[in-house]
């Protein structure tokens, strides 16, 4: 925690266009000041202007004009949460306005912590006792899904990139750190340019890893969401209705690639990431099972499963199976096919799961509405944004991602400036530090344990 | 009735580091005490390494010596060869050591506690602690007199249930042939303290005359010796110095220690005591690091009047015969006679969690302890906090407040904080990698961080204290006036520069962003600067630090103001975590068994996350409205528990 001025996108994130975000803190002003300029790309300084007013202008990332914006400025305490606030209406479009959230957090603030300006009003006196309670559950829910969130929503390789770069950089830390408590057993001499030359490599790493999460790539976002059912249940056509109708939305949003909108699908500010599965049922064919376990491994890891039913067909062992899958899942059961003569009814279901049953027809598009509805009322209990969290995970892991790059910069510099060798693991347990983030795992004793196990100290 | 009863105002139990520190700070705050030990021939004993300082722990005495403390004084008077570590790296791990000689440090101590008024020393083993309604009252010693008091410090070191092994062979003594102390463990038990059993060793001592130093290279201490404590005049400190040596083990040393591993108690299972990494028998690196083909073995002596030489890297408790094999595989050690066996220890200690960071227990009020007792490892270790827990002791029989040292303030207070807070499974040892703020804890600057404390609390005298306020303005001053002088492009400024390797200007500068360049400091600048005054070496090298690492000291400074706000708010120990609604029952029951003393100590427990931080935030907010509220429907204010 470096400094006490939070930012995060303070709307639920629509495709309606606009967004807020919302900078609380005692540098909330330094930080607008930084980044926003008057019409016509003048300089001007809202930290002159009085409070409660608002200004029409452009967020500038360096030179590069972001997003054209209307700033309110509230100085506190009177804001929600009683500090000085700064609000920053985006009208670009979801990625814009995260692209201005990360302009803010590379201008001195950084992310705030799920729940933290409710929190924050809170102990400032903004909030009635009664809601403490509120607060805490707001907390809590959106604590679990953000820790939840980050790890899972990692993909097996960038992951393994991140554990590897860490396991790098502990190491570097760990020698110096030895050396340094025990200068007579360990020496440094010309460690420094083994380090300048491990250090780039790092760098390009992370750089790497920075560019893919620009393409989306590295973070998928969004919930993950499984389509599951007997081969020709429907599940093909249904994701096809699904895709089909958000497709106008989706293509609003500039500089999405073709191939993540395929499977993103967005229902008013909740997106899902849906695959489509190979039928389940029970096989002897090699190619097939193989398609099968695919299936099933998808489950596994979904944040919801959407379980066709074909309701012309009576149910059978692999509809058993299925069922018993997604037991103590979150799920909607969906009886397709309710164009045609049914044999499964919905009170069938219902004797056997304790999901929501939905009667749809993929091909006459009935139903859709209800289900969209059912997965809403699922993710928004509450004052609980579940999507928030995904889409501010990815941000989060993207800014912990340039503060690695920035750290590792600096102890590049140190090493050129001829600073010495305990100036550079500074910098390096803060590249450390800032990876854990991203992986979900804190420092505790990392570098004690390192030390002990890597090198042979004392007496 | 017992047969003899006294009474003190403050009970120190042992004579080591922690004792001493403690039994002099109480006394000299005017206090009636009485410190007990096993052996009065053993007080201040350095029953393993023949020194004091080393990286990070030369920190520790410096801080010691700026609150008041004994252990710098001594060691200025008594070492025979000193050092400054790490000369070549930042100035936050340059770090002092000095080796002492071991009786001379011992009897030095025994003067000044001998010529200090209020102290009695007594030759005694205290048996059991008084403890009547969670409040000590005393204590017993072994023969049954007992001792009243109204705060007592335990500080037994590795004495309790001490037993000594080598080999097959295992007395139960304590360090050195001492005698150990067998009953105090009982007695703590019964009053419900949580006790664990560790474990260190030491290397044999060999007579210097069976070496052959010719095959050793030979390690000098400094030209110019800096002093440790802060009251010392540097000029008396410079004075002939005696060598240590090194030599090497090899692959016939790990052979035989190899082959012989079968008969080491730490691998056959005799010895159950946790042992420190960072202290590992020669054994233990064998095994561990078998790709080293040698360890460093640094042969140095134990005191100006004694033929015996410490073999500092090769601590063992294999057998007898073993040693001597290993021994006398290593360079210059062929003909080596042992004087002393190496041996491994295991003594009992406490659980530290027990403790306030005050040093106080938690369930038992007035009882403070200090040292290798609370889980520690090293002389220096315990000196602090035998100091930190005698300071508190006193101020709860004067009803000041307590002193907490923080983990931006010293190394004291990182240590403290991470021996109450934080899961300890071996020893603890200080290291400067465990300070996050470790630029800012400098050894230069202990008596800046520090000696305003020292002086409140009364250890450090108005005099000693003027002169560190002059010091700071001096600082002070020098720091703004380089700032604000700006120098020209002239010819003899740029030939200036030229000269030194440095960058021409290309317009004016201040003499501060001079002193930023690498490849000059402070001192070089001297020639171009003209309005120059004279200073003391000690502010100009805090002139020097302060501009050349600005940025990083910065940086520092701000994640501290951060650190504090967490810090400042306070938790009371008898805190019910279970009514927290919204608590995780992991986070629940850490806090329970921790009992933090403030919001901040409760962050660092492991197991605690951000989220239960918030969660406990909150809480305490909507207490303190709640009690806010009766207060003004009552008229009485019920104190406040939680601030």
């Amino acid at each position: 925690m470096k400094t006490d001025t939070i930012a995060a996108i303070a709307t639920g994130l629509s495709n309606s266009g606009i967004g807020i975000v919302r900078i609380s803190g005692s540098e909330a002003f330094d930080v607008i000041d930084r980044i926003y300029r008057g019409k016509g790309g003048r300089r001007k300084k809202l930290s002159a202007e009085p409070t409660h007013t608002i200004h029409y202008g452009g967020i500038y990332d360096g030179e590069q004009l972001v997003d054209e914006v209307l700033v309110m400025l509230m100085r506190g305490p009177k804001s929600y949460t009683a500090e000085d606030t700064v609000e920053i209406d985006c009208h670009g479009g979801v990625l814009i306005t995260r692209k201005v959230l990360e302009t803010v957090l590379r201008n001195g603030a950084r992310l705030a912590e799920p729940g933290e300006f409710t929190k924050r009003a809170f102990l400032n006196g903004r909030m009635d006792l009664s809601q403490a309670e509120a607060v805490i559950d707001v907390i809590n829910a959106k604590n679990d899904y953000a820790l939840q969130a980050s790890v899972n929503q990692l993909e097996g390789s960038v992951s393994r990139e991140v554990k590897k770069l860490r396991e790098g950089i502990i190491y570097h830390i760990a020698f110096i750190e030895s050396a340094l408590d025990d200068p007579e057993h360990i020496s440094l001499e010309g460690y420094q340019e083994k380090l300048l030359a491990e250090l780039q490599p790092m760098k390009e790493k992370v750089e790497k890893l920075l560019r893919s999460s620009d393409n989306g790539r590295v973070m998928t976002e969004g919930i993950k969401t499984v389509i599951l059912g007997k081969p020709n249940a429907g599940k093909s056509s249904l994701m096809n209705v699904l895709v089909g109708e958000e497709r106008a939305i989706v293509t609003d949003i500039a500089g999405t690639t073709r191939d993540t909108l395929e499977e993103n699908i967005r229902l008013e500010g909740i997106s899902l990431n849906v695959t489509d599965t190979a039928g389940i049922r029970d096989t002897d064919d090699v190619v097939e099972k193989i398609g099968v376990e695919k299936a099933r491994m998808a489950a596994d890891q979904a944040d919801l499963i959407i379980y066709v039913v074909d309701g012309s067909r009576p149910l059978d062992e692999s509809d058993e199976d299925i069922l018993a899958m997604i037991k103590d899942r979150q799920a909607v059961v969906l009886l397709n096919k309710s164009d045609l003569t049914m044999v499964v009814t919905r009170k069938m279901l219902e004797e056997k799961t304790a999901h929501r049953v939905i009667a749809v027809s993929a091909k006459e598009r009935l139903g859709i509405e209800e289900l969209e509805e059912e997965i809403k009322s699922m993710f928004y209990h509450g004052e609980i944004d579940f999507n928030d969290q995904v889409y501010i995970t990815s941000v989060r892991q993207k800014n912990a991602l340039e503060n690695t790059l920035n750290s590792l910069k600096m102890v590049e510099q140190s090493i050129e400036n001829g600073m010495p060798e305990d100036f550079f693991s500074i910098d390096l347990m803060d590249a450390y530090e800032q990876l854990g983030t991203i992986v979900g795992e804190a420092v505790e004793d990392d570098l004690v344990n390192e030390i002990f196990s890597k090198f042979c100290m004392g007496k | 009735m017992a047969y003899l009863e006294e009474t003190y105002e403050i009970v120190v139990v042992g004579a080591g580091h922690a004792g001493c520190e403690a039994a002099l700070a109480c006394a000299r705050l005017g206090l009636q005490t009485i410190m007990f030990t096993v052996s009065v021939d053993s007080i201040a004993l350095m029953p393993c390494n023949p020194n004091i300082g080393g990286s990070s722990k030369g920190h520790l005495v410096r801080e010691l010596d700026a609150l008041g403390g004994e252990m710098g004084k001594n060691i200025d008077k008594t070492f025979i060869q000193s050092k400054m570590l790490n000369q070549s790296k930042g100035p936050a791990v340059h770090s002092l050591r000095a080796q002492a000689d071991k009786q001379d440090y011992s009897r030095e101590m025994r003067k000044t506690l001998e010529s200090t008024e209020n102290l009695t020393i007594r030759q005694a083993e205290v048996s059991e602690i008084i403890v009547e309604e969670g409040v000590l009252t005393g204590v017993k010693t072994v023969s049954g007199a007992v001792y009243h008091c109204k705060a007592a410090v335990l500080a037994t070191g590795t004495y309790l249930r001490a037993r000594c092994i080598y080999g097959d062979v295992s007395n139960a003594t304590g360090p050195n042939g001492l005698q150990a102390a067998n009953h105090l463990t009982d007695s703590l038990k019964a009053n419900g303290i949580e006790m664990f059993r560790f474990k260190t060793g030491t290397p044999a001592r060999v007579d210097k005359r069976s070496i052959d130093f010719s095959k050793m290279e030979e390690q000098f201490g400094d030209e110019r010796v800096v002093p440790f404590s802060f009251s010392t005049d540097p000029e008396t400190v410079q004075k002939e110095q005696i060598s240590c040596w090194l030599t090497y083990t090899n692959e016939k040393t790990h052979q035989i220690i190899r082959e012989n591993l079968d008969r080491s108690p730490l691998f056959s299972g005799v010895i159950e005591g946790t042992g420190p990494r960072y202290c590992p028998s020669v054994e233990d690196k064998v095994v561990k690091f078998p790709d080293k083909n040698r360890h460093q073995v640094f042969v140095e002596p134990e005191g100006l009047y004694t033929n015996e030489m410490y073999l500092g890297g090769m601590s063992s408790s294999l057998p007898e015969d073993v040693q001597y094999a290993m021994y006398r595989s290593v360079a210059g050690l062929e003909n080596v006679k042992i004087v002393r066996n190496a041996y491994a220890i295991e003594y009992d200690c406490i659980n530290a969690r027990q403790l306030k960071a005050t040093l106080e227990f938690k369930a038992v009020s007035g009882l403070f302890s200090g040292g290798q007792f609370n889980g520690s490892s090293g002389y220096e270790e315990a000196a602090v906090q035998g100091f930190m827990a005698g300071v508190n002791a006193a101020m709860k029989v004067l009803g000041r407040e307590p002193y907490i040292l923080d983990r931006s303030q010293a190394y004291i207070g990182v240590l403290i904080d991470d021996l109450v807070t934080k899961e300890n499974h071996e020893p603890y040892r200080m290291m400067t990698s465990r300070a996050e703020y470790r630029l800012l804890l400098r050894q230069d600057n202990a008596d800046l961080r520090l000696m305003g404390i020292g002086h409140e609390i009364g250890l450090i005298s108005d005099e000693q204290y003027e002169g560190l306020l002059k010091k700071e303005t001096a600082i002070e001053k020098e720091v703004k006036r380089l700032e604000h002088t700006t120098i020209g492009a002239t010819s003899q400024v740029q030939a200036f520069l030229e000269e030194h390797g440095s960058t021409p200007l290309k317009s004016g500068s201040t003499l501060a962003e001079l002193v930023k360049r690498p490849e000059l400091g402070y001192d070089a600048l001297k020639e171009i600067d003209g309005e120059r005054p004279p200073l003391s070496w000690d502010v100009r090298q805090q002139v020097e630090i302060n501009i050349k690492y600005e940025g990083y000291i910065r940086r520092q400074r701000q994640q501290v103001a951060q650190y504090k706000k967490l810090e400042r708010r306070k938790l009371d120990v008898h805190f019910d975590y279970s009514q927290v609604k919204g608590l995780r029952k992991e986070a629940m029951q850490k806090l329970d068994l921790y009992k933090p003393m403030s919001i901040g100590q409760a962050s660092r427990i492991s197991g605690v996350s951000p989220a239960d931080i918030s969660v406990l935030l909150v809480y305490l907010e909507q207490m303190r409205d709640k009690r806010r509220e009766e207060d003004h429907h009552t008229g009485e204010n019920n104190g406040e528990r939680i601030k």
